[in-house]
């Protein structure tokens, strides 16, 4: 592993150093509370039945033999919430229609995919839970399945909802009702002239399928209803805030009334944003007065949480015979699932994004289907969008002639650089990448023997800020505990308190940080889009800016001076004007904490942001495959990630971002597909038949981390989660197709797609 | 509904355990909701993660595929017996030093199936710690960490 740290990083004193994270020894030990281990005193299990058509009208539901069952307190249906109104809330990573949100977690007149949730039981013990869910009798008229981007957009499907129209960027909507929730176009230059410059052009059509963040720990929501109307909510959740807004309108409560407490979260990856089980368990905790708990089984997750979009999209990209490319016309229909919000606004920002092309179209389609509703999955949007341009891409330096990486750089976006949704770029690190990418051992080495392939691709994602919260005290003995409200997924709470403690010259060890739930720190946006470390980490150089400016004023009372005349030191020295004889004055950190108490009170420093900057980030990614060419498999041979991370807080969590984004990349590269029959059910819905990586599929994943420190950040921090997963896809294929000379079109690119492709002809 | 429970006596890190565990229940639900130990975590519930893997009588077993009934004399250990008082093993430091966890849901699971392996195997290659470790799913890592803190733990020089 190689780090280019930048000289701007050699300064730090906290900051890329790897200290061991504060939340470390809770869970090598197992006593880190998850949202599942939860147990309160007289708590009932909750279980939900749910769906097995993909799309049937509901006739009735009948409860009665279910609320019959001894150890049944409860059984609720859609019927029992309150009526939700068409508003649109904020859902964190996109926003929804209440009356939306509510049917997805509980249907109201049709089921929309297999898994949708009918009913929800609240029992002494799961087993009878269970056993009550078997009694409950459900009359659905069954409707055709709508399953497909290409099947859905056609006149005269299906529709899913009467009264969705097709909503333009100009506000304006379709006349007739249609899947089709909203289509969006960003253009730039002229198409017509782009490619008339062309030498070579190439048109390839995609399709990928659905795949699911497949975090390992199941969705949980606890709730506890009180008789003065106050709620408590623990569900392990990427956005308690947004847990809160939505749980509180849905039961017509205040959200003052409703406390969120964020548990720890088995992995999220954008899947833990929406509410499912959180306003079953309130409802089901008020009607019963006692604290309910319900979780998920893996085949529920599967079936009725939130994977990503499968696409079909249609990429024609043109070049001149020396590389530069001069026109890109992309099309991208995105599943929605079941209602509308798929991420392919942010799949068509990101689709040329790390390209400067004079001529360009992005037209981008959100489309309604009977599959479950889509949720954000790490860079939503992105991993698909680039698969196709940089798939192209790749053809086009093939056809050329060309080293597929000197053809990047040569068109690779630069500082000023604008991309076709009238973003202009910054100071990035996009060239850097590439050029870290080229000086690789990877790189530089050959690679030798039959069927086996190199490639390589690029990626780009946004990593913006939005609200955070930071409050801090100092303690006597000079330590200071920190309060946030962003659920820690991956090492945040060290990253962001690694912050604090560089802004106050303190050590790491010295910050104790805790999250917390809504009531105890100010508004956090969701832990997701890679903002966590980016924004809390601005809220805790704030908030240590404020605890030293405090200081400084304490000192000046201590001393009887003008606080202009106190100065707080990066080495934490707290200097003031000599004294009447001449000697000079100043405090430790510690000496000047030990005295607060005495000397007017504890300071507690605040810091409450909302940065609506970004610190974009690309990657660079090689991978070797060798294809077995009479089973299809491609097993991963070697794998070289490069990212610009800005500036690595903790470099050893940088790079585990980086291989954990490689290794669900290549996943929905190799394997990972919601494999649906022509009823629109799921057919591989277990942790068994949908195929994540295991520890035996996976190289060693050598990551180089480039840091370009972003300038709109205290310590140019860019967000590092999202982009990784970005180009393993594109970089595989381009190797597959290196090693046998297949061009792929599909994801995943299975051992069956391959066989496919090669023994049936296909490319 | 009296019929429906069982008395169990088993040890388990150590201690002598008697508890009352529903005919259905699992040694995973046993452990988590009948004694209390919520450690082993249930991901998937058909075997397939390794995420509530313990060990039972020297061997590594899925808690959830084990039915708390079978359990009876069993000698089981979980995550929370690993350390001793406020001393971490060589492996639970080994994961924290390498960064070998992210949202550490399925650290537990790790951690008890790493220990076996080097029981068994004190010097394993990277392989054959690849190949005890493809039972346990992590989605968070690329598993490039937790493979060197086995290594680290086994006294392997890590790069």
């Amino acid at each position: 592993m190689v780090t280019a740290q930048s000289k701007e990083t050699e300064k730090y004193n906290v900051i890329g150093t790897r200290p061991i994270r504060h939340d470390g020894v809770d869970k090598v030990t197992g006593a880190a509370q998850y949202g599942a281990d939860l147990n309160l005193p007289g708590m009932l299990a909750g279980r939900v039945l749910r769906s097995p058509h993909a799309h049937a009208r509901i006739v009735s539901i009948d409860t009665s033999r279910a609320e019959a069952l001894d150890g049944v307190l409860a059984v609720i249906t859609n019927a029992d919430f309150p009526r939700a109104s068409d508003e649109v809330i904020d859902t964190g990573e996109g926003s929804a229609q209440l009356n939306w949100v509510l049917d997805n977690v509980i249907a109201s007149d049709k089921v929309l995919y297999k898994g949708h949730a009918v009913a929800a039981v609240a029992a002494t013990d799961h087993h009878i839970a269970e056993d009550a869910l078997e009694l409950i009798e459900v009359e659905y008229e069954l409707q055709p399945p709508v399953l497909s981007v290409r099947d859905a957009m056609v006149d005269g499907s299906p529709l899913l909802h009467n009264s969705l129209h097709t909503r333009r960027m100009d506000g304006s909507q379709s006349d007739n009702p249609s899947n089709t929730a909203s289509h969006l176009q960003f253009t730039k230059g002229d198409l017509d002239d782009g490619f008339a410059d062309a030498d070579v052009i190439i048109e390839r059509e995609f399709e990928t399928s659905m795949a699911h963040q497949g975090y390992i720990e199941p969705h949980n929501g606890s709730a506890y209803y009180r008789a003065d109307g106050t709620l408590d909510v623990w569900t392990s959740t990427q956005g308690a805030f947004v847990v809160r807004d939505s749980v509180a309108p849905l039961l017509q409560l205040s959200p003052s009334q409703v406390k969120v407490t964020p548990m720890e979260i088995g992995g999220g990856f954008g899947g833990k944003i929406p509410v499912y089980l959180e306003p079953l368990a309130a409802l089901l905790s008020q009607k019963t007065g006692r604290p309910v708990k319900l979780t998920m089984n893996r085949e529920e997750v599967l079936l009725a949480t939130g994977p990503t979009s499968g696409t079909y999209m249609r990429v024609r990209m043109g070049a001149k015979r020396d590389g530069t490319i001069t026109a890109a016309d992309v099309h991208l229909a995105f599943e929605a699932g079941a209602y509308p919000g798929s991420p392919v606004g942010a799949g068509a920002m990101c689709a040329l994004a790390p390209y400067d092309i004079p001529n360009q179209r992005i037209d981008g389609y959100d489309v309604v289907v009977n599959k479950p509703k889509t949720a954000a999955y790490r860079a939503p949007g992105a991993p698909q969008s680039e698969f196709a341009t940089e798939s192209v891409l790749n053809e086009l330096a093939e056809e050329l002639g060309l080293d597929p990486l000197e053809m990047r750089l040569q068109n690779a976006c630069v500082e000023g650089a604008q991309r076709a949704d009238g973003f202009t770029y910054g100071v990035i690190g996009n060239v850097e990448c590439l050029q870290a990418a080229q000086d690789s051992p990877h790189w530089q080495s050959e690679l030798e023997g039959p069927n086996r392939g190199r490639g390589i691709a690029q990626g780009f994602w946004f990593n913006i800020g939005f609200e955070s919260s930071a409050y801090a005290q100092v303690n006597g003995d000079g330590t200071v505990p920190l309060v946030l409200g962003s659920t820690d997924i991956g090492g945040t709470r060290a990253s962001i308190a690694m912050q604090l403690a560089e802004t106050l010259g303190i050590s790491a060890e010295d910050v104790r940080p805790h999250v917390v739930d809504t009531n105890s720190v100010g508004y956090t946006q969701v832990t997701g889009g890679s903002r966590t470390t980016f924004a809390g980490g601005w809220a805790a150089y704030e908030c240590a800016m404020d605890i030293r400016r405090q200081m400084e004023e304490r000192a000046a009372a201590l001393w009887e001076c003008g606080a202009a005349d106190v100065a707080y030191g990066d080495d934490a020295i707290i200097r003031g004007p000599a004294d009447e004889d001449g000697n000079d004055r100043q405090f430790t950190f510690k000496e000047l904490a030990g005295q607060l108490a005495a000397s007017g009170g504890h300071i507690v420093g605040r810091a409450d942001v909302n940065k609506t900057s970004s610190g974009p980030a690309f990657a660079t990614h090689i991978v070797d495959v060798e294809v077995d060419p009479d089973t299809g498999k491609v097993d991963v041979l070697r794998y070289t990630a490069v990212q610009d991370a800005g500036t690595a807080i903790h470099p050893a969590y940088v790079e585990g971002q980086m291989q954990g984004g490689v290794a669900q990349g290549v996943g929905m590269a190799l394997n990972e597909e919601y494999y649906y029959d022509e009823s629109g059910d799921l057919k591989n819905a277990s942790l068994l038949d949908y195929r994540m990586p295991t520890a035996l599929d996976l190289p060693m994943i050598d990551s180089i981390i480039v840091e370009v420190p972003n300038p709109g950040h205290p310590y140019g921090v860019r967000g590092v989660g999202e982009v990784p997963i970005i180009p393993p896809a594109p970089a595989v294929r381009a190797a597959i197709a290196n090693a046998i000379g297949v061009h792929m079109t599909e994801l995943p690119m299975s051992p069956r797609a391959i066989l496919d492709a090669t023994v049936l002809g296909g490319d | 509904m009296a019929s429906e429970h069982i008395v169990v006596s088993c040890t388990i890190n150590g201690e002598q355990q008697v508890f009352l565990a529903n005919q259905r229940d699992s040694l995973l639900e046993a452990l988590r909701d009948r004694i209390g130990l919520t450690g082993a975590k249930e991901g998937c519930n058909n075997g397939n993660c390794g995420a509530c893997c313990v060990n039972m009588d020297g061997r590594i077993v899925n808690s959830c595929l084990v039915m708390a009934a079978e359990c009876e004399g069993a000698e089981i250990r979980t995550v929370e017996g690993l350390a001793s008082g406020d001393q971490l093993s060589p492996l639970q430091n080994a994961f924290l030093e390498q960064a070998a966890l992210q949202c550490g849901i399925c650290t537990p699971g790790f951690l008890v199936a790493a220990e076996a392996l080097l029981e068994q195997n004190p010097d394993p290659t990277e392989h054959e710690i690849r190949y005890w470790l493809a039972g346990n799913l992590c989605r968070c890592t690329g598993y490039d960490q937790n493979i060197k803190a086995v290594q680290q733990a086994a006294g392997q020089s890590v790069i």
